[in-house]
């Protein structure tokens, strides 16, 4: 086929601008909010990172694709991005664990793409304006009328008040267990994680560390997670706006006023943030990327992390503060972003309880901050019953609950 | 942690003089490094040899000495200096090497000298590639596996476990003799059996082969908090087996998946902790097996590097100055990333664009070298292109080199020549990358490149696809937009597309405005458009949304001088910086545009707008286009950037683009034979009695006619490609028959070559009305060695104070002649008090920095300043030049400078592993130079040769072999030799003269002779057992097989100081005798500024 004659593309957005590029992956339309992620590798996990359900991703790095996708590292069951957006799309994929090309799985999870179009400018119009609704319109949608196609696009809910995580959460209950992860040796603890879009790195990294994840949907109730008995609650990333999670905020209290140990990360360090009486906004355009600087107040370093976030919890930098939810005691800006200091991280002084913004659990992304879940596993060996007499001969107890670093 | 306050004086040490391997990128480093301690109120003294430099500026250190860079002189000018620190991380090895020394002979702590930026222990453990290997266990990763084997046995039971292929290298041969690659048991027997015989300690290293491994690179960052970043990464295009210099490399890593860029990013972390890397930067290898990922840690450097310097220029993130902030006790997080002023340093930069980098080679000037490229570098510059996407960015740095044949080109090869294509990319060398894309376009697979090179089928695969948009391109019906658009997306030229079609470029230029199709403009921000960038440094592209904003004065454009190469380095990059500190001095918008990543004028605040773009005329005409469609263009330079801006001149008037300075009839009038004849007899000056030929019949014809020897050279030349002194008929007949371009545009040029003259090189100003020398320099070696490869000095030595006034007259009537506007560049010969016109360049020279740095005045800048309008006259007013003298008038007691070349003979092997002869002639070959500055001659000259890592001995036994027309004059050299306390020993001819001399000489057997008979005693083995201190060797009638050709060769890789001319032995021999008379002082560039200006005064007041 001539290099000249490929399908045509379209990406609308809601203010009217339209991009003409070629059609990528499956052909047809799509509906979406449009996010811009500056990720030069990792493009599969990102795609089946749960927390971009309903979004259109528009990759600010032009290749995409060079590696093929493979069995390994998909982050969830599916893809649950709306749509797909690049400049220069991988013709051959070239890894030795690549099953098959990128182009192929988006045509078989049937998510509609375009290449071929200036990300950079797209890019650059999000940052000024703001993340925004829009489609992608190929094959024979491509050639309806473009006005048609924006009001088509501002038809479509807005990302601010949607309810999201109960479209991507599990069906069923489901048990991660360490040995399947190469801990050798009996489990340390028992953890239910409440599913609200969450990647499969992070039962991995807990499992690795010898916790057995008991994984429950996002509709779980307080008496699900008692029935476990466990030493600890984690809540997931997830798409949609924190401001819907009530239920999800509910449960948490519950789990705090339990004084059950909880970690949250992404989705689940703004329902922290919900449940502990502070307010959640929607940035502007977010941050989505692999380089994002962080200050972890405890260490005084800084931790280059992965983020995918548009909305964030409103809290004050600087010193602890006692929670609007009085109960709580004090809670402290754990980490924020250097770049424009968004808060990251939460944790309460006087319970056992902590989240971060971005994703320790990477994938896609740097390590830097693994040992999140190292603290995780030291704070239920100080609060969990089970596990005292072990952390008590291990480590001498801590007055500081959360900061085990 | 902000910067620390204990710290008032810092000592940089530089690289020294540009060598491969190690070149203009460290003074771009450096460079950036002292700007940044000035800002933060530091003292800097620095040391660098090299006076090519910008850091050498006297306006830039406090106090710079251009000296040796040896433990020796470092010392002394710490004892003048007392400085409290050492920053010994961004002048390269040298420097590092240097600090190490300081360090272990005590002088560090004996001057209380605090080494910052790195510690000994760290760089131990980082090149000790055993101490390494711990480090590498430690942090959970692998080196490749190796055992050390005494015996056959050992040997067979090594390679059961470390497999074939395998690497067998024998302990401590030279040169890494005896080493080879083992494919099977048979191999390994007749390699490592050889090898036990080869070392000294019947020592064998075998090594599990990583050959044809996929190779990366990361630049990481750390500070005193332990915060590190991965700044980039880069992927080599070639795979394991190809030094990382001499690879196309691309940044980012392109077939990486996150869990293999994680897992190297985790390991590269781990191993800068556990190395203790103290702050700063440093760069880590990895291999990647492509069957099954498995990574392996090749080495790291705990230094700024070469790959530092791309790494800046290919993300934004500016690695030596914030590695210098680091230094001070500046943690990352409290350093604002200067692009987006907002964010800080402590992040990883995101790009949304690829850079590719291509190394230039000069093979060329070394016929006998073995172009093969290998794990030793041999490349002697590089071209750096950003581009949207891998084809735009590879076809833009491809152009970007300048070099016939480097751009792709697309005439399908025969099914036959397919199968012997495949066959010649095996071996690795320069024209692989053309040798796989035109198997592809005939038709070989993928599969099959890949078994036969291992480079990467993505990368493969983009190839095919160039392959497939030049086919759409040649079988459209009409070159319309959509073709247009789709062959610029992949990075064709209009050269290329004009091939395709069969169309002239221009036409093919013309249709492609005519349809609108042009390049936009986008910004290097380190973070995707994540965040709003400040600083315009910009690429072009063809895409949509263009990124120039309106400027509000007309720009004043600055083409640059491309990748370094052997006539071209790092003297050119200097005069364009200094144009555009004066120019913005003056209140101009300058804007930079060159290729080079290497370089200072790169750095996106040097100018107000840097284009990091090729220097085609297709490329400056949109940038041009570009700045005028914001805000107007003033004009253009091109007679900064050496000969690559300056063969664009006329094109640019024609497309009607003002051209600042010289014009481009003054330039095309100065290089066309005929009418430069007529400028020199209008001013009354001869030049060398010369014709022109196209064959033999001719050539003899015009060499009959002047005489011989003659030199003859294609008519065009730049650094003397190609040019050869011919001494009888024979010569010229072989000459004639492999000079493969000559046509009736491009003859060969004849001329009558002057034997024993006296070249001398002028560095002027001129601006219509005054004339204003820079310098005078009298070259150590007679005409005949090109200038570059030349030692001279600065002010004249031996020349009349009457000759020195016809070289300024001449000078004027040539300027004046051609109609120069700034600088030009002359060459005389003086043969029997004639003065002869070799040739003039209405350019800035090779010489400007070194002119600068001798005297004081900034030529450069003064000619940016000419090429605006401003006279001499007002110059002189401004103080910008000195108000009285020029550099036609230095007084007696003005310090003596003398600049020495560096050759790159060591680097290059023949086919048979020997080293290429290192005989010097007309043709350039020096990669770069040093200085000597001191009060006298001699001493400058002994410390040009130490900088120049040639150092003369006081005392031992010296070599002297010279031709028969040299035999006459070595015989009160040598006696002079004996009397200060050397012994010689001599062969054949030479020995002869010397006995009826009455000079007592050991003499040695011919090599030839000890071949025949039996037995030893040769020059050979007295240079090999290290008896030798200095070896003369004079060539004979450029026949390069004799026993020169085995002495020079020994003496080029043992390293023994050579000395190849008469007149430089002569110079030597002043140079000893004052090194065993007088302690070196060493002085600073200020100082000597300060002593010249005295001198003047005095002179001034006597007169």
């Amino acid at each position: 086929m001539s290099l000249l004659n490929l399908e045509p593309a379209l990406l609308v957005l809601g203010d009217g601008t339209v991009h003409r590029g070629r059609a990528y992956g499956a052909t047809g339309t799509t509906l979406g909010e449009a996010v811009f992620t500056t990720g030069m590798t990792g493009y599969q996990e990102t795609l089946t990172d749960p927390s971009y359900a309903r979004q259109i991703i528009v990759q600010t790095f032009p290749h995409i694709g060079n590696t093929g996708v493979n069995d390994e590292d998909a982050e969830s069951r599916d893809i649950f991005a709306a749509g797909y957006v690049v400049r220069d799309a991988a013709r051959r994929p070239s890894n030795w664990r690549a099953r098959r090309s990128l182009d192929e799985e988006l045509v078989a999870r049937g998510v509609v793409g375009i290449q071929g179009v200036d990300t950079r400018a797209i890019t650059r119009h999000l940052r000024t304006e703001g993340s925004m609704k829009a489609g992608i319109f190929s094959g024979e949608a491509a050639r309806r009328p473009e006005d048609e196609l924006v009001a088509e696009v501002n038809g479509q809910p807005s990302m601010a008040g949607a309810r999201l995580a109960e479209q991507v959460t599990t069906d069923a209950p489901y048990v991660v267990e360490p040995a399947d992860h190469g801990w050798e040796g009996e489990p340390l603890h028992e953890v239910a994680a409440i599913d609200l879009g969450l990647k499969a790195a992070t039962p991995r990294h807990l499992a690795s560390r010898g916790v057995r994840l008991h994984v429950l949907p996002a509709t779980a109730t307080f008496e699900d997670i008692t029935a476990l008995d466990p030493a600890g609650v984690f809540l997931s990333n997830g798409p949609g706006d924190p401001a819907t999670a009530d239920e999800q905020v509910a449960l948490l209290r519950q789990v705090l006023d339990a004084r059950i140990p909880f970690f949250g990360i992404c989705f689940g360090n703004q329902v922290f943030g919900r449940a502990l009486g502070f307010g959640t906004y929607k940035l502007p355009f977010g941050h989505r990327g692999p380089n994002q600087p962080v200050m972890h107040k405890a260490t005084g370093r800084v931790e280059i992390t992965s983020q995918n976030h548009g909305f964030a919890v409103d809290a004050p930098l600087g010193e602890p503060v006692e929670a609007p939810a009085s109960a709580y005691g004090r809670v402290e800006v754990s980490h924020w972003s250097l770049n424009d200091q968004v808060v990251e991280g939460l944790r309460l002084l006087d319970r056992p309880a902590f989240s971060v913004q971005f994703h320790p659990e990477s994938a896609a992304g740097p390590n830097d901050s693994v040992d999140l879940f190292d603290r995780f596993i030291t704070l239920m060996d100080e609060h969990s019953p089970r596990a005292a007499g072990r952390a008590a001969a291990a480590t001498a107890p801590t007055t500081d609950l959360t900061e085990g670093a | 942690m902000p910067k620390r306050t204990d710290l008032k004086s810092v000592l940089v040490i530089g690289s020294g003089p540009i060598v491969i391997g190690q070149a203009a990128e460290f003074d771009y480093s450096g460079t950036q490094a002292i700007r940044v301690l000035k800002e933060e109120g530091l003292r800097v003294v620095l040391v660098n040899s090299n006076p090519a430099t910008i850091m050498t500026d006297p306006e830039l250190a406090d106090a710079t000495y251009v000296e040796p860079i040896t433990p020796e002189v470092v010392e002394k000018i710490i004892a003048v200096e007392r400085p409290d620190a050492l920053l010994p991380t961004l002048g390269g090895q040298t420097a590092l090497n240097t600090a190490i020394a300081l360090d272990a002979n005590g002088v560090l702590e004996k001057y209380g000298v605090e080494l910052i930026g790195a510690n000994i222990e760290a760089i131990e453990l980082g090149e000790d590639r055993e101490k390494f290997k711990g480090v590498v266990e430690r942090c959970g990763a692998e080196s490749a596996r190796s055992e050390i084997v005494h015996s056959m046995d050992e040997a067979l039971a090594a390679a059961e476990r470390l497999g074939y292929p395998m690497v067998v290298r024998p302990s401590f041969t030279m040169g890494g003799l005896g080493s080879g690659m083992a494919y099977d048991e048979e191999d390994l027997r007749r390699i490592a059996g050889a090898g036990i015989q080869y070392s000294p300690t019947s020592e064998v290293l075998l090594e599990e082969s990583i050959l044809g491994w996929k190779e990366y690179e990361l630049e990481m960052m750390r500070d005193r908090n332990d915060n590190v970043v991965v700044v980039c990464s880069i992927e080599n295009f070639d795979p394991v087996g190809v030094h990382t210099g001499d690879s196309i490399t691309v940044a980012p890593a392109m077939t990486l998946t996150d869990r293999e860029y994680q897992r190297m990013r985790d390991i590269a972390i781990a191993v800068i902790r556990e190395v203790g890397v103290d702050t700063g930067g440093c760069n880590i290898q990895f291999a990647v097996n492509p069957e099954n990922g498995r990574i392996i840690v090749i080495e790291m450097n705990p230094r700024v590097s070469r790959s530092s310097a791309l790494a800046s220029k290919a993300t934004g993130f500016a690695i030596a100055k914030i590695a210098t902030k680091l230094s001070l006790g500046y943690t990352l997080d409290e350093i604002p990333n200067d692009i987006t002023r907002k964010t800080p340093a402590s992040f990883e930069p995101v790009l949304d664009y690829v850079v590719v980098k291509v190394p230039r080679f000069a093979f060329e000037k070394f016929p006998a070298a073995d172009p093969t490229l290998t794990t030793t570098m041999k490349s002697v510059g590089e071209a750096m292109a950003i581009g949207r996407n891998f084809t735009e960015a590879l076809q833009k740095a491809l152009r970007s080199l300048e070099q016939k044949g480097a751009e792709l080109s697309f005439d399908r090869p025969a099914p036959e020549e397919v199968s012997a294509l495949i066959e010649q990319a095996k071996t690795p060398t320069t024209d692989r990358l053309a040798q796989v894309q035109r198997a592809l376009l005939g038709g070989a697979t993928v599969e099959q490149l890949f078994e036969a090179t291992a480079i990467d089928p993505w990368f493969l695969d983009q190839l095919v696809l160039i392959n497939e948009v030049a086919a759409e391109v040649a079988g459209a019906p009409e070159l319309s937009e959509p073709v247009l658009r789709l062959a610029k997306r992949h990075g064709f030229s209009d050269t290329q597309i004009g091939q395709l079609r069969h169309m002239d470029p221009a036409v093919v230029r013309g249709v492609r405005h005519a349809l609108g199709v042009r390049p936009v403009y986008k910004t290097v921000d380190t973070c995707a458009a994540e965040f709003e960038a400040y600083t315009p440094y910009r690429y072009s592209s063809y895409d949509l949304e263009d990124e120039v904003t309106g400027h509000e004065k007309p720009s004043v454009i600055i083409l640059g001088s491309g990748p370094n190469r052997i006539g071209q380095g790092i003297e050119f990059d200097y005069s364009c910086v200094h144009a555009t500190m004066a120019l913005r001095a003056a209140g101009h918008e300058t804007v930079m545009v060159n290729c080079n990543p290497e370089t200072v004028s790169t750095d996106y605040d040097i100018s107000d707008r840097l284009y990091f773009e090729p220097l085609t005329l297709e490329d400056v005409l949109e940038v041009i286009a570009a700045e005028e469609r914001s805000g107007g263009v003033l004009g253009v330079f091109v007679q900064l950037g050496g000969q690559t801006p300056l063969k664009l001149a006329q094109h640019l008037a024609d497309a009607g683009v003002p051209i600042l300075g010289t014009s481009p009839e003054a330039i095309d009038l100065a290089e066309h034979r005929g009418e430069f004849a007529r400028v020199l007899d209008e001013a009354g000056l001869v030049s060398p009695k010369n014709g022109t030929a196209v064959s033999f019949a001719d050539a003899k014809k015009v060499a009959d006619e002047i005489g011989y020897p003659v030199l003859v050279r294609p008519s065009y030349v730049l650094g003397g490609r190609g040019m050869e002194i011919v001494y009888d008929e024979p010569s010229l007949s072989r000459y004639i028959e492999n000079a493969t371009e000559i046509t009736t545009e491009h003859p060969v040029l004849v001329d009558r070559f002057l034997e024993d003259a006296t070249e001398i090189d002028v560095d002027a100003l001129y601006d219509g009305t005054d004339l204003f020398i820079g310098g005078i320099m009298e070259h150590i070696e007679e005409a005949g060695i090109h200038s570059g490869d030349s030692a001279c000095v600065l002010p004249p030595i031996n020349l009349a104070p009457d000759t020195l006034d016809r070289v300024r007259e001449a000078t004027r009537g040539i300027a004046a002649g051609v109609g120069v506007r700034g600088l030009i560049n002359i060459q005389f010969a003086l043969a029997s008090d004639v003065l002869y016109v070799i040739e003039a360049n209405p350019r800035a020279s090779r010489t400007v920095p070194f002119v600068s740095k001798a005297t004081g005045v900034q030529l450069a800048k003064a000619a940016a300043l000419i090429g605006t309008g401003r006279t001499i006259a007002q110059l002189r007013a401004d103080g910008m030049l000195p108000g009285s003298h020029d550099g036609s008038s230095l007084p007696l007691d003005a310090p003596v400078a003398v600049k020495e070349a560096v050759l790159p003979f060591a680097r290059f092997r023949t086919p048979q592993g020997r080293v290429v002869d290192s005989l010097l002639g007309p043709e350039m070959r020096s990669t770069g130079e040093v200085m000597g500055i001191d009060k006298y001659f001699d001493t400058a000259f002994a410390k040009s040769q130490s900088a120049a890592n040639n150092p003369l001995p006081t005392s031992g036994k010296v070599f002297v072999s010279v031709a028969n027309r040299d035999k006459r004059g070595i015989v009160m050299p040598v006696k002079r030799l004996i009397d200060l306390g050397f012994t010689i020993v001599s062969t054949g001819g030479t020995a002869e003269v010397l006995r009826r001399n009455g000079v007592q000489a050991d003499v040695v057997r011919k090599i030839a002779d000890a071949r025949s008979g039996e037995g030893d005693g040769t020059v050979l083995d007295l240079l090999g057992d290290g008896e030798i201190a200095l070896v003369l060797n004079t060539p004979s009638g450029g026949d390069s097989r004799g026993d020169g050709y085995e002495i020079r060769a020994a003496a080029t890789s043992i390293g023994v100081p050579m000395i190849t001319t008469l007149a430089e032995f002569g110079a030597a021999i002043q140079a000893i005798e004052a090194q065993r008379e007088y302690a070196w002082d060493v002085t600073s560039l200020q100082e000597h500024d300060a002593r010249l200006a005295a001198a003047i005064e005095r002179s001034g007041s006597g007169a």
